[in-house]
């Protein structure tokens, strides 16, 4: 067989797996399970929807530091199963006693396919490729001189199977991702190493609307009835180049799911060597473009 | 946009509001029909509902039917139920063709 032929096979496969798997539903479904959109970790699912805006209180840094992001997101598919992401924030930063500097973070864009969407499970999985791109953003800032690449896998489970005799456990949800950072330069031109970074995150749910409509029942009026409460941890850990410390986030907060648009808030408490002192919070606005625009943005631009 | 969200349009995913019998409820007589109540209008022809006793045999009527007066209601009429636990599986298209499922319990005492 020559080279072109292999070439056309392998793009055949690819066309093949990528319209074999099942096809995907909008807005985070798995059977009964609805998988609201979380901040501080990747979603397992390919969406329309976007985050406007996203307000971030990080936690004092260890310098003395105070920084306030505001941060606008974007996830747009293109088939059924494929989509990518487009996001960026303008950070507003006060060092310790000096004034403010504010500009564009790096660019971040990202390629996403759903592997697998098991209803009768309440599972999803999705594989990925996010970039962190290079010389993008303010300069008052710094711009990064490399960019940053991270295939990442993202899951989610409910819990709608445990027995009756745990059924108040049944709106419990996990949802998580796993990725790795590769920096495509391993040092900076100041000599500053760039390690390679190991990336976990969790998110642990209690849908309320879930425990009223699939549980029981137990009288919650709005806006209680569509609240879900969560707590979402990040750790990073270097895998190379410097000393390996793991440092992350502890993040408890609630989503409340309306049905165009949900409502995020929640505290950061920061863990981990160097990571400064305090608390910050997080406040997200984020819009279901699926259920918003269902004719027009709101589905895949190729496919159904 | 933000009204959207709020003013009870009727687009969107379909969640359960509300059930007759309720969710989990225990019952001191047996109903004779199972009535859902979602958040959206829905598409009758896509929607359905089944009604399981303990066994896993159907007890419904096979007739979901949607309210004429309420777009976002649907039911199914129930055969005579003894004491037990009865699952109801239901599925809905919403009008702007977003397809959501689930299942709920009712229990009627002895």
């Amino acid at each position: 067989m020559s080279r072109s032929m292999w070439g056309h096979a392998a793009l055949a496969a690819a066309f093949l797996a990528m319209h074999s798997a099942p096809p995907a539903h909008a807005h985070g479904f798995a059977g009964a399970r609805f998988f609201p959109a979380t901040i501080q970790t990747d979603d397992p699912f390919v969406a329309d929807e976007g985050s406007l805006p996203t307000i971030t209180w990080r936690p004092a840094g260890a310098d003395g530091s105070h920084e306030t992001d505001y941060g606008l997101d974007l996830a747009k598919r293109i088939t059924p199963n494929f989509g990518v992401t487009f996001s960026e924030q303008w950070r507003v930063v006060r060092p310790n006693g000096s004034p403010f500097v504010s500009g564009w973070d790096a660019l971040t864009t990202g390629q996403q396919y759903q592997l697998f969407i098991d209803g009768e499970h309440e599972a999803m999985g999705l594989i990925g490729l996010r970039e962190v791109w290079a010389h993008t953003g303010g300069k008052a800032l710094g711009q990064s001189e490399f960019t940053t690449l991270s295939p990442t896998f993202d899951f989610g489970k409910g819990l709608g199977n445990l027995p009756d005799s745990v059924r108040w456990l049944r709106p419990l949800a996990v949802t998580g991702n796993v990725s790795v950072d590769f920096p495509t330069k391993s040092s900076s031109s100041d000599g500053t190493p760039n390690p390679n970074v190991f990336n976990f995150g969790v998110a642990i749910e209690y849908g309320l609307q879930y425990l009223q409509s699939q549980v029981k029942n137990i009288g919650l009026a709005p806006p209680f009835d569509r609240m879900t409460p969560l707590v979402e941890i990040t750790s990073s850990t270097p895998l190379n180049r410097v000393v390996k410390a793991t440092t992350g986030v502890i993040a408890p907060g609630v989503i409340w799911s309306g049905q165009y648009f949900q409502l995020g808030a929640e505290l950061l408490i920061p863990y981990g060597s160097g990571q400064g002192h305090g608390v910050g919070g997080v406040l997200q606005l984020h819009f279901y473009l699926d259920d918003i625009f269902p004719n027009s943005m709101g589905k895949p631009l190729l496919g159904h | 946009m933000l009204l959207l969200g709020v003013s009870g349009c009727a687009l969107g995913h379909a969640f359960l509001d509300h059930a007759a019998p309720p969710v989990g409820s225990t019952l001191g007589a047996a109903p004779d029909r199972v009535r859902l109540w979602f958040t959206q209008e829905l598409e009758p022809a896509f929607s359905g509902i089944e009604v399981d006793d303990a066994k896993g045999a159907r007890v419904d009527d096979g007739k979901a039917v949607l309210d004429p007066n309420d777009a976002t209601s649907l039911s199914v009429g129930l055969k005579p139920l003894g004491a037990g636990t009865y699952t109801v599986h239901w599925h809905v298209l919403s009008v702007d063709t977003h397809r959501t499922e689930g299942s709920l319990t009712f229990e009627v005492a002895k």
